[in-house]
Parts: structure tokens; sequence; C-alpha cells
């Protein structure tokens, strides 16, 4: 390891040359144009008033726009509104910033000035005073003869947060029953509905090659609609069923060919939206997990890792689409408990 | 008494006012004229708090007719595509503000865009700092106060932006949510504990509110406070240059040079923010509609600051979801939402405290470092920018795909990829230039510049005439401190006992060799000599000696 500290470079000769370079010092002051030329310096104090006036002008701009535009009905009108006041503005601070900087720049003091600095550690003396002052504070306390009162104090001052934090905690998470996870409003015959108009769908309407978005009957008569529909959403799709492969153990899940899955992504939750109908892949629009529909909604590419869930569904007397049961498993995306 | 003090001092009325009662004569006499060197890099921070104080003002502005709340309304204003149609109160007071409180969209885009520029302006800062080693002692700690600045502003860009109610922002916190479930045993809890139950629920947009426009405002300009007061106490670094030590700041007086230019540049920043909100449409919500679970938009990108961890959530692939003993661990999105966010931004708190480490230097730095005369912390700054690059094209991985019509299972492939090699290959490269620039510097110190000159010998050699350096050019490119790895002592003292925390050592020893066993030292006086005595050979003797000697030892061939 020691040829990493040996000097390296050229061959020395001179060994009464200092190790390093000195500091050359400031250089030379150069004096400005408007240093040295007055008609230059007028010429700049003109050049900042110019500018101050323009932007109180770019300010009686802004008022006036704000008075004379006022924003209609249409976008136009608001565009325009928007960007008349906008420009006033501008005008109003960058005339002046350009006013500050050219002011500085060209006509204040431009000699750069030295300023010393001094350790930031305090003197030696200073940091024993500051250690004695600390001790006899401690002393004083006594704590160090009376280590019952520390003990006590340490308890107390653990414990207090917990009576700030318990009431907040406990009543910031509502009611804290992550049950509601594994279920939906989805029940056995609920029909299936257009969303997000709440109409029922017959089956015979639903043709080949279609997604239709679904919400279950009644949703938008809930206090919350939202909160249920964040789970309860479902994309329905309509297969030929010679390219419909079905697990044995979901046979009779789907009606002629149509097929429902959970439109929330097994992922991170996004609406899975985007259908393409000749492969019938189902794509999510958030991180492109893509799905694969008839086979069982598997993952073929992207970040997600399970299925999208089925709902199973039937028919009922009038041919309207309906569910057979709830989802079997929870909806959307992972979490601890999921499989408990 | 009070008579005297008017008659004694020239202060104006009102600053003698103040001082009678203050004692402000002492603060301004210590910082009124107060040094402040001068270079356009520092001032990237001063944007940031000017876009600041632009948040701060466009922000009352739209809270005044913001209504945070989630009940629900109809429509009845005058857009024409929403009339009748179901939203929370909150997007309604969006829309009201937009289309019918004259400057309500101006202030509103305004704020957007001083948004998105104060966390880039925290950025750029941030790397400025880092490039030029302005984090060293006895700066660490204004270091870890502006790192926690870029976390709050992250969370106060990302709270903000959640405001509207959108179907967008709507989305963004969904994946909130779903990356809030991941953590395991209590990520169903923290979801009810952010969203008051299920998601969305009618809280989150009230709570957001009080986080945004309260909670972390109140902390970032106690933070800013801090952090300014840290810079004034320890005073401003400044780069290397002629007269420019640690032991002095050279620079311009606060009052009136600074004042000034920093009054016009708060002007200025508000002005070109005015021009943005008033010339470019930002976050239209009224053509994304309210918030419903159901509707997405292909290509839906959020704010640029958290394209990053939108990218590392497409790149990571799913079969990482495991189950352990019934319980599900998500490790397709702890590990992109989580963990990797988690690893850089401790690294980059850490960072100060590692090279600290592994220099072994305790000493004050005032005087900033050329980012070539760091390698290894220039090239490590490169290659987490190049992470940072990969995970925000990734974000944007379905645009790239519909714009250049590729596959989206190739971009992401390819990005699968480059996460990992990137890196490595930014590092080499950007430490290999760093070194090189440094041999640059040496051969101009040595030979000077080139003049285009040939002379021709009487003895019948052509050489090239070199022009020496002036001392203030030779100066910035000899001041640096050459940094050596810190030599391992044995691991037996002499007596062949084991000397304790040998194995600490060795390991430091490790990480100080990768920061400086590659090196180029400054040129010192005694080189620049022998190399003058040489003569007019300047090329010759630079060919000669150039490879073996002008480089520092590489480690791996020379530890013998």
């Amino acid at each position: 390891m020691s040829d990493e500290s040996t000097e390296v470079g050229l061959p020395v000769e001179q060994h009464a040359l200092p190790q390093r370079f000195e500091n050359p010092g400031l250089p030379e002051h150069h004096p400005r144009l408007t240093d040295v030329d007055d008609g230059a310096a007028k010429r700049s104090e003109r050049i900042v008033v110019v500018l101050f006036m323009l932007s109180a002008l770019g300010t009686i701009g802004a008022i006036v726009a704000y008075f004379t535009v006022p924003p209609g009905a249409t976008i136009a009108s608001i565009r325009l509104s928007t960007m008349l006041i906008g420009f006033g503005l501008a005008a109003t601070f960058i005339f002046a910033g350009a006013a500050s900087v050219h002011w500085s720049k060209s006509l204040m003091n431009d000699h750069e000035k030295i300023e010393y600095r001094h350790p930031m550690v305090s003197d030696t003396e200073t940091r024993e005073q500051a250690s004695e002052m600390l001790a006899d504070g401690m002393s004083d306390t006594g704590l160090s003869r009376r280590g019952a009162i520390k003990g006590a104090m340490i308890t107390a001052v653990a414990l207090a947060p917990l009576g700030f934090a318990v009431p907040l905690i406990g009543s910031v998470g509502g009611d804290w029953d992550i049950s509601k996870f594994r279920h939906t409003m989805w029940k056995k015959g609920l029909r299936l509905t257009h969303d997000p108009t709440g109409r029922p769908i017959k089956a015979s309407d639903v043709t080949i090659g279609s997604a239709v978005h679904v919400i279950p009957e009644g949703l938008n008569k809930l206090e919350h609609p939202l909160d249920e529909k964040s789970k309860a959403m479902v994309l329905v799709i309509r297969l030929d069923p010679r390219d419909l492969h079905e697990a044995p153990d979901r046979e009779g899940w789907s009606y002629e060919g149509i097929v429902a899955y959970s439109k929330v992504c097994t992922h991170v939750g996004c609406p899975v939206a985007l259908y393409e109908q000749r492969t019938h892949h189902l794509l999510c629009p958030c991180h492109q997990s893509t799905f694969d529909i008839s086979n069982g909604a598997k993952v073929i590419f992207g970040p997600a890792d399970r299925p999208l869930p089925q709902l199973p569904i039937t028919v009922d007397t009038e041919g309207y689409l309906v569910a057979q049961s709830d989802f079997h498993e929870p909806v959307g995306p992972s979490f601890w408990e999921r499989l408990k | 008494m009070s008579t005297n003090a008017r008659d004694a001092g020239a202060l104006a009325p009102p600053l003698d006012y103040l001082d009678q009662r203050t004692g402000l004569a002492k603060v301004l006499k210590e910082f009124s004229r107060k040094i402040f060197p001068d270079h356009w890099s520092f001032l990237l921070g001063e944007i940031a708090l000017f876009s600041f104080i632009v948040l701060l003002l466009t922000g009352t502005f739209i809270s005044l007719f913001f209504v945070p709340s989630m009940d629900e309304v109809t429509y009845s204003g005058p857009l024409a595509t929403m009339q009748g149609v179901e939203m929370s109160k909150a997007f309604d007071s969006t829309l009201h503000l937009s289309f019918e409180v004259t400057g309500g969209l101006l202030m509103r885009q305004m704020h957007h865009w001083a948004a998105l520029i104060f966390i880039g302006a925290i950025v750029v800062h941030m790397f400025r700092i880092f490039f030029t080693g302005a984090f060293r002692k006895p700066r660490e700690i204004n270091w870890i106060i502006g790192f926690t600045l870029l976390i709050l502003g992250l969370a106060e860009g990302f709270s903000g932006y959640s405001l509207p109610d959108d179907v967008l922002s709507g989305n963004g916190l969904r994946i909130t949510d779903g990356v809030v479930k991941s953590i395991p045993i209590i990520g169903s809890y923290l979801s009810y504990f952010i969203f008051g139950g299920e998601f969305p629920g009618q809280h989150i947009i009230p709570r957001l509110f009080t986080v945004h426009i309260l909670l972390v405002p109140a902390l970032i300009l106690g933070l800013i406070g801090l952090h300014l007061f840290l810079v004034v106490l320890q005073k401003h670094t400044q780069f290397p240059g002629a007269g420019r030590t640690n032991k002095n700041v050279v620079g311009y007086p606060i009052f009136p040079v600074y004042a000034a230019k920093q009054a016009g540049m708060f002007f200025i920043i508000f002005g070109v923010l005015a021009l943005m909100g008033a010339t470019m449409t930002i976050n239209p919500v009224w053509n994304y509609g309210p918030y419903d679970p159901s509707p997405i938009s292909a290509g839906a990108q959020p704010d640029w600051y958290m394209l990053f961890l939108e990218g590392a959530l497409r790149l990571t692939p799913g079969f990482l979801e495991v189950v352990i003993g019934g319980y599900t661990l998500s490790l397709n999105i702890l590990i992109p939402a989580v963990v990797v966010p988690g690893l850089l931004f401790t690294s980059m708190a850490l960072y100060p405290f590692i090279e600290s480490w592994a220099s072994g230097d305790k000493r004050e730095h005032h005087v900033l470092d050329r980012p070539r005369n760091a390698p290894v912390r220039t090239a490590l700054g490169y290659s987490l920018l190049s992470v940072f690059l990969v995970l925000v094209l990734a974000g944007t991985n379905d645009i790239i795909a519909t714009h250049f019509s590729l596959s989206i299972e190739a971009i992401t492939w390819t990005f699968r990829v480059l996460i990992f090699v990137l890196p490595v290959v930014t590092f080499t490269v950007a430490k290999r230039v760093a070194l090189g620039l440094q041999r640059k510097d040496r051969e101009m110190v040595l030979h000077g510049h080139e003049t285009g000159k040939i002379v021709r010998f009487d003895t019948g050699e052509y050489i090239e005439v070199h022009q020496p350096l002036d001392e203030e050019e030779r100066w910035l490119r000899v001041q640096h401190e050459p940094r050596r790895p810190i030599p391992l002592l044995p691991a037996q003292n002499e007596r062949g006992v084991r000397r304790p925390g040998y194995r600490r050592d060795a390991i430091r020893s490790r990480v100080s060799r990768f920061f400086y066993a590659d090196r180029v030292e400054p040129v010192t006086p005694a080189e620049l000599a022998a190399a003058q005595a040489h003569g007019g050979h300047d090329e010759i003797s630079a060919s000669q000696h150039d490879a073996p000697e002008l480089t520092a030892t590489r480690e791996g061939s020379s530890a013998g």
C-alpha cells in the first residue's frame, strides 16, 4: 500500500521549491464601461428608468384587463382573460426584475470585497466554559444522586404523546374493518348494468368481440357509490366460445362466451380498461400489465402477478346478465392478509 | 438617553425607532454589508426559494375559492361539457375557480407551474451542491435539511396535485392505495389510516388539503428559514480562483448589490411564471372529468417528479409477488415503490458522511471542488442521474411506444436491462472523463496553451510554441489538494498481536481506495520547474512522460 502515498509526477530535482503553489491573490479590478464613460453610465441609467416605467405600465395593463375582459361562457374568452392578465403580470415583474439586475450590474459598485471566515468551532475556552456550565446545571438537578426521578421522568415523557396519538390514530382509520376488502356488493341474481347509466344488459345485445363496462344494479343508489364502484366494477367481454379456454373449476362461470372480469388491476388497482379485440388482451394503461381474456385473464406481461378475479355470471329469465355470486377472491391489489 | 441616541446616530427615523427598542443597528451592522460570492449556479437554490414564494402567493389566492370536500354536487356552471355531471365539491370548485373567477385560471396554472419548477430547482440545486462538494464539513447538516426539503416538496406536490379530485389524480391516489396495501403487516391498516376507511372514501381530499396548505408548507417554511440561517452563519462557499481561500469569502455586499440582484431575480421568476400561467395550459382537469374509479385514458402521466416511481413500478416484473406462510408479500410493488426509492434517497442523505468516512477528512471546506477533481463523486452523481433518467423514461414507456411505434414489451425489456447496465457504464465513463480532464489540466500547467505557431530550430527540428499560463489560470488548475486513500495499518502490531478494529479499518480502507486509488494529482512547483527545464522540448517530453507518470498508480497493478 505504501506506493499509494508516494508522490507522482515528473522527476523532482529542485528540493528548495515549496510543495504547493501559492495563491496569487485577487486579480486586478477591471473597470466597466459605465465606470469610465459618463455617457455609458447615463445610458444605463436611462435603460433602468425605462424598464421600471414599462413595469408600471404592465401593472396598469393587468388591472385594465381584469376589468375590461372578464371570462365569459366560452373557453376562448377564459383563455383571453387569463392571457391578458398574465401578460400584464409578466410585464410588471419581468421588466422590474430586468431593471434591478441591470442597475446592480452596470451601475452599482462592482469592486469585489473580502470578508474573513472564522472556524465554526468555538474556541477552547468557550467550549470548556460551556461544558462546565452544563455540568454545574446537571449537578444542580441532582439527577445523578436521585435516580428515581430520572426513571419516573422518562416514563412520564415517553407516555405523554400517547394521550394525543391514541385518539388520533384510533379515529383516523374509520372502523378499521379491513375485511371489507374481501367483499363487493355482487350477489346471486344481481343484474349487470351499464356503467354509468345503470341500464341492465341483455346477453343477446353483447356482440362477439365487444367489451362492456359494467356496474352492479343499484350501485348509483348507494350513499357513497364510488367506494363500492372502486371494488365492484367489471368488464364484460364476449368471445367466440371456440377461443375461450376455461379452467375446469370455472366451467359454467361464463355464458355463451360472455365472461366478466374485475376491472380493478391486481397490481396497484388502476382500471384495466384497454381491450384489444384481435388478441383478446386486456391492458392496464397505468403500468401496462397485460391480461389474456381468452385464458382466465392470466398475466402475460407487466408488473401484475395474479389474474383478474372472475365474476361468475349467467342470465335471468328475461335474458339479462346476472351474477351467480360475489367474486370468489378479493379484487384489486394484493395485501398482506389477502389469502387469510 | 433617547434624545442623545437621536443626535449621535445618523439612523433614519424608522430604523432609529426600531433600534431603540430592539437593538436593530447591531444586526444591520453585521449583515447589511455581508459578502456573498458571485456565481450563476449559486442562484439555483434561489429559484426554488422564489418559486416557493410564488407558490405561497398564488396558493393563498386559489385556496380562497377551493372547497376541500368530497360531497357530491351536480355541475351547473358555464362549462357545456360538464352540465349535469355528478362531481365532488372539490372538483366543482376547481371548475368554478378556473372558469368563473377572473384571474383564477391564471393563478391555478401559475401555482402548478411554480410547483414543477420549485421541485426542479431543488433537484438541480442539490446536484450543484453534490458535484461541487459543498456538502462537506461544516455543511452536512444543511445538506440533510435540504434533502428533507426535497422530500417535503415531493409530498407537497403530490398532495396538491391530488386536490382537484379529477380522474387523473384520482388514479394517482388509487396507485398510492395499492402501494400502501403492499406494505407487509400494516399495509391494509395504513390504507385505512390514510383514506379513513376504504378507498376512496369521503376523507382523503379534506385530509390532503390540511396536509397541503398547513402541515407541509409550515414545515417547508421553517426548514427554509433554518437552511438560510445556516448559509448566513457558515457563509457561502465559493469556487476556487485567485484570491479565494478557505479563510475568506470574496464577492459583493448584500446591500445593495445582492439585494438588487435578488429582488430582480425574484421579479423575473415571478414574471416568467406569470407568462407560463398565461400561455401554457397545465392540468386541464375539465378535460379529464371528476374522479370516478372506472374511466381512464391511455398515456396518463403524473407530474414529472413522480415519474421515476411510476417508471419503477412499470419495470418490475410481477413474479416477485410471493406468498409466505399464507401471507402475501408483494415484492413486485414493494421493491420499486418503497425499497428502490428508499435506498436512493437514503444514500443521497448519507452521502456526505460516507465520503468523509472514506476520505478521513475532518477539516472545514469553503472552497468548492471542480467536479473533475473528485472523479468518483462526480461519477456516482452521474450514475445516480442515469438511474433516475431510466426510471423517468420507463414512466413514459407508453408514450414512447405510441410516438415511436415501438412495442411496449421491447421498450420495457430495454429499460429492465438498462437500469442495471447504464449506471455502471455511466460511472465508468464519467470517472474516466473526469480523470482525463485533470490530465488535461496538468498538461496545460506544464506546457501552456497551444499557439498554433510552428518553429523550426537550426537543427531542423520543428516544435509548436506553447504560451505559458498566467498565474490565475495556473492557480485554478493546481489549487486543489490531492486526495489519497487512507493507508491500512498492518493487522498485527510489532509483537504480532492482533490489532483491535482491524476489520473495520480494512473495510474503510477498501472504500477509501474505491474513492481515491485512481487519481491524477495537481502539478507541484517542482514539477513545473522540471518541465520548464526541459526547455522547448515540451511535446516530446510530454509524450514520453505521459502514460506512466502523469497518471497516478492504478490500484490493481500497483498493490504488490
